[in-house]
Formats: structure tokens, sequence, C-alpha cells
């Protein structure tokens, strides 16, 4: 869902002109972005409702296999009612907060879960692209390592990583489960962040390593002055990737390891009662697509400060 | 680094438009007019003395002889140019000078010293064919990279930018960054960084090779002027004959397969003339171009040929 909606704001975000278009202009795309993501989520409510009204009620079934959902208030309910039930008290007990405050707070809760495992994750990631990019030998020895590492299936391991962490106790301080799911999705965060930073790491033009040498400047002055800011462009898309594979990894890592707290668990809940209450099920999906576009934003906004070092050298 | 060097800017009494305090009258670099001998009456090294220079690529199994016994001595102030055919190992040899590559076999040294204690001492500026200026950096933040790098102060840094943006003419530019800037535009500012640290010899390989014609013959003008003001001594690799007289005191001629030196051509235009159209339009100049042409050929040229370039 998330996906189409981003798909059909994206023209409005690639359509932006270069920064040296007045500042109008500017603002006048990012209008026609703000449209075009609202149009794209009208366009998803639109053909969710029109397949409802058109498509049989059992669905379509070829064969023994059925291709095409049904539409049964109960599989896919009415639009307006899955927003109305958000407006609802989460359950029927006396003083119960509204559906939305809940999914929203659990939301909180695994956005900060996430962005410490993305912290973590991408400041490990660095450190082994400037570790491999610094000895050749190290990429040798590493990058098998850290490809074959994401084979490991998460399910697998999450659990494991649990009752490690409840045995860590140092001083009066005990690991607490959030970090075991931080944990985890900083394992899914840093594997694009490495290759990606050390993809930029060597993509240094050849002329500016030579300039560099002229200048006799150091490994680390190299680095820094020139190495790290040409990274920057193949940078991005991996702490974009690394941001996704946080917020993947934690949802995951939620449910493996029983966290209670965060969305991911709230995902399987709700999904529980579906049977009473199918509107119900269907809010902490929304939670969990505002997490992805909330670790979405911020990766934006972090392009948009580090745009700079995005500039090509007119040919 | 030095402080007892003499300064290359100092400016040539007669191009007084131009920087730093006057020098007194001893400290000045010396200038010569036509002669391409060294500065031995001041008892100072060559800028460059190259002898039997030779340099292979590639492995024990295939390799490739980039250039082969080399001889070259540049006096310090002088301007040579480089020219050859593709391959002649023009571009080797400078970068042998800039310890970008190291030799085969025979000694270079740079003002007396092997190349790579040269290169440490930062006594050279290099530009290349691309401007190679950092995007990310503002002009003014480009130029200053060097300063930067080698620790000069924040106020030094400042002052000297201030100065080396008015000399390549982009005073109005020093805030935009490179993308914002034309082709020849950049090369400015890779000239202006190349001379930031008053550097008494200067590598340049084609710099003005991807500019096209009109431009081209404007960087010459302003790259003369400069290296008069600087009193830097230059090496630049051209394959541009008309190029290679107009600013160079000597110009070598190489050819390839082995890369070596085949002749030297002094064209024995004094620094002191005004590089400008007039000079283009001198029969002078024109007997120049056709001797280093005559040379590169190896031959006299034919009437047909002549009209190649």
């Amino acid at each position: 869902m998330s996906a189409t909606a981003q798909t059909t704001a994206a023209p409005g975000l690639t359509a932006a002109r270069p920064s040296r278009v007045a500042g109008a202009l500017a603002g006048l795309s990012v209008l026609r972005a703000a449209v075009l993501g609202v149009l794209g989520l009208l366009a998803v409510a639109g053909a969710w409702e029109g397949y409802k009204a058109l498509a049989p009620e059992d669905g379509v079934v070829i064969g023994d296999s059925r291709v095409l959902p049904r539409t049964t208030d109960l599989a896919m309910p009415h639009v307006w009612d899955m927003l109305q039930r958000l407006g609802e008290p989460v359950s029927s007990l006396r003083g119960a907060a509204p559906l939305w405050q809940v999914v929203a707070d659990a939301v909180l809760v695994s956005l900060k879960v996430a962005a410490a495992g993305w912290v973590a994750g991408t400041a490990i990631g660095l450190l082994l692209a400037l570790l491999m990019a610094r000895l050749r030998i190290a990429e040798w020895g590493l990058l098998p390592w850290i490809v074959l590492s994401q084979t490991v299936p998460l399910i697998a391991f999450a659990p494991m990583v649990r009752s490690w962490g409840s045995r860590i106790e140092i001083g009066g301080w005990e690991w607490p489960p959030w970090m075991s799911v931080a944990l985890i999705a900083s394992y899914l965060a840093f594997f694009p962040v490495a290759v990606g930073a050390l993809r930029g790491l060597q993509s240094t033009d050849r002329v500016h390593t030579e300039l560099m040498h002229s200048y006799d400047a150091g490994w680390w002055a190299t680095m820094r002055r020139v190495r790290m800011p040409a990274a920057v462009p193949h940078l991005l898309p991996a702490l974009r990737l690394g941001a996704a594979g946080a917020v993947v990894g934690t949802v995951v890592a939620e449910v493996s390891i029983v966290y209670p707290d965060g969305i991911g668990r709230m995902l399987v809940t709700f999904a529980g009662q579906a049977s009473g209450d199918p509107e119900k099920a269907w809010a902490p999906i929304f939670g969990a697509i505002v997490l992805g576009l909330v670790a979405g934003g911020f990766i934006a906004l972090l392009g948009l400060l580090l745009r700079t070092y995005r500039r090509g050298e007119a040919p | 680094m030095t402080t007892d060097r003499p300064l290359p800017t100092a400016p040539v009494p007669d191009q007084e438009d131009h920087v730093d305090a006057p020098q007194p009258e001893h400290e000045r670099p010396a200038r010569r007019a036509t002669d391409s001998e060294p500065d031995h009456a001041f008892g100072a090294p060559p800028a460059v003395r190259a002898s039997g220079v030779s340099k292979t690529f590639g492995s024990r199994r295939s390799q490739v002889s980039a250039l082969s016994e080399v001889d070259l001595t540049v006096a310090a102030g002088e301007f040579v140019a480089l020219i050859g055919p593709s391959g002649c190992g023009k571009s080797t040899l400078m970068r042998l000078v800039a310890d970008l590559e190291t030799p085969s076999s025979g000694s270079l040294e740079v003002f007396g010293k092997p190349a790579a204690r040269a290169r440490a001492d930062q006594d050279y500026g290099i530009a290349f064919q691309q401007a190679g200026l950092l995007p990310w950096r503002t002009v003014a933040a480009n130029i200053a990279l060097p300063l930067e790098l080698h620790g000069a102060p924040r106020a030094e840094r400042k002052q000297r930018v201030a100065e080396l943006v008015e000399l390549v003419g982009l005073g109005d530019f020093a805030r935009s960054r490179p993308d914002q800037l034309s082709g020849g535009m950049q090369q400015r500012v890779a000239i202006a960084r190349s001379l930031a640290e008053r550097p008494r010899l200067l590598l340049m390989d084609e710099p003005f090779g991807a500019l096209d014609e009109m431009t081209r013959e404007r960087m010459q003008a302003e790259l003369a002027r400069i290296s008069v003001e600087t009193g830097a001594a230059v090496v630049f690799v051209t394959h541009s004959i008309p190029e290679a007289v107009f600013l160079a005191d000597r110009v070598v001629v190489m050819s390839a397969r082995p890369g070596r030196i085949t002749d030297e051509i002094v064209t024995g235009i004094g620094r002191d003339v005004v590089r400008d159209e007039h000079l283009r339009e001198d029969p002078a100049f024109f007997r120049k171009v056709t001797e280093v042409r005559e040379a590169l050929h190896a031959g006299p040229v034919s009437a047909a040929g002549a009209h190649e370039r």
C-alpha cells in the first residue's frame, strides 16, 4: 500500500529542479509532491473500494487456489470503517484509550528501538567500511562474511539473542529486552551501510587522489577531505536501505522475541482479534506504514543536509 | 616549509598590477630573457634535472616502455613545453617529476633533491587536464585546500586565496561551486590552486586540452602572464604546436615507442614579450611553429602537410 502511494508521489519529487531555480519554484514543486502524494493515497483507497464493490464476495478462484482475495467486510473492511475505528476506544474496557493513540504509542516505541538499531548498525557499517577501505586484506577477509551474515534468517537467531541478552547483567544493570530488538535491527541495518560506504570510499576520482598525493597528504587527511565527502552520494541510498532494514528488523524481532510494547507485537495481537473486530487489525498496519514513512523521511532530510556533497562537477 | 627561498610571486617590475609588497632588488628571482641556461650564477640547482630516465610499465611478462633514456634539464624560472604524439611519454615524464610515478632507471632531481623529497617539500604545484576540483567545496575552499592541508593559519589562507582569486580573474565567483562554473573557469581555479603555495615549479598536464579554441587562447595568454608574475619554472605538457610555441621558452619534442626526446627548440620569444594576439600573428612565431612541426614529423613538411596541424 505504502509502496503504491510512494511511487505515485515520486514524479513530483524527481521533477524538483536544481537549487539554482528560485525558491518559489522549489516551493511549488513541494506543493506538487504533496498533492501527488495525497492523490496517490486516494487512488489506493479508490482501488480498494472499487475492487470491493465489483469483485465477487468469495474473491476470484482458479481451480483450487484463490488468486484474488475475498471482498467480505471481514477480509476487506471499508476504508471509512477502518478510519472510523481508529477514533474509537481500543477495547470495551472502561476508560480505554482511543485506538489511534494506542497505535501511535506503539509506533513511537518501535521507532525509538529502530532508530537505536539504525544508529548502531550505521556506526558498525561505517567502521567496517573504513577498515576495509584501509586494508585490502580486511576487505578480502571480511566482505564474504558480511555478505554471508545476511543469509542467516532473522527468525532463527532472534530467540537466541533474547536468551543471551537475558543473561547479561553488569552490576545492577540488566540487558533490557528492547536492546535485543535493536541489536537485531542493527544486524539488518549494518549490511547495506558497510557495502555502500565501501563502494563510496572506493569511488574517489583518480585525479583527486593524485592531487592529494601531490600534496603529500596522509591516509586520514585524504579520507577526511576527499574520500568521505566523495562517498556521500553512494552512502545515502545505503543509509536508506539501512533504515528500511532497521524498521523491518524491529518489527520482525518484536514478534519473534515477544517484545510487547512495539508495533510488531501489536500487529500479531490485533490480527488475532480480527474475526470479531476486523477494522482493528488494520490499525497497526497503518502504524507500520507511518513508521516506514518516518524512517524514509528522516533519510530524505539527511540527504537535504548533505546536499553540498551531492554536487557533480560540470562537464 | 622553507622560508629562505625567494618568493616566486614577487612581481616583475613592469607587470606590477598585483599582489605582494615589492621585494628588495637582491631577493627578487632573476628573470632571464631568452637563454635557457640554468641560474648557475646564483648557484641554484635547476628546477628539474633528469638524466638517463626510463620508465617501463607492466609486469615482467609484458613490459611497455613508456620512456627511454631521457635527459632533460629545466632551469629555475624556465618555461618548457613537452610536445609529442600520444604515447610518447610526455605525461609520464611530468608525472615522474611530480613523483606520481617512479622511474624504472636513471636519476631525477627536482631542485637538487630526489623527486619524492621535492613532493614532500611541496616544491611544485600541479594542474591536470581535468580541473579536478572538489565539487562540494567553493572556489575559495578549493584554492585553499593545499594551504589547509599544510596548516597555514586561517588569516593567511584567507588573504592568499583572495589574491589568487583575483589573479585568475574569478573575484566574483569565490563563493561559487565548481558545477556553477564553465570548463575554462574551473581550469582557472585549478591553476590558482596549483599556485597557492607559491611553488617554484609548475607542472601542467594538458590543462587546456578540454577547452574550446577561444577559451584556450585566452587561458594561454593568462597563463603566460601568471608565469611571468610568479617567476616559477613551468613544465607544460601539450599536443598543440602553437600552444607550445606561444607559451614556452623551449619546446621539447618527443617521439613514441619508445618515448624519448628527439629535439629541442628554443623559441627565442623572451619572457618580457607580452603574449597576445600580435604574437600569434608574428612571422617569427610562425617560423617557430613550422620548426616545431618539422621536428615533430622529423623532416621538412610538404606543402600539403603544412596545412594540417
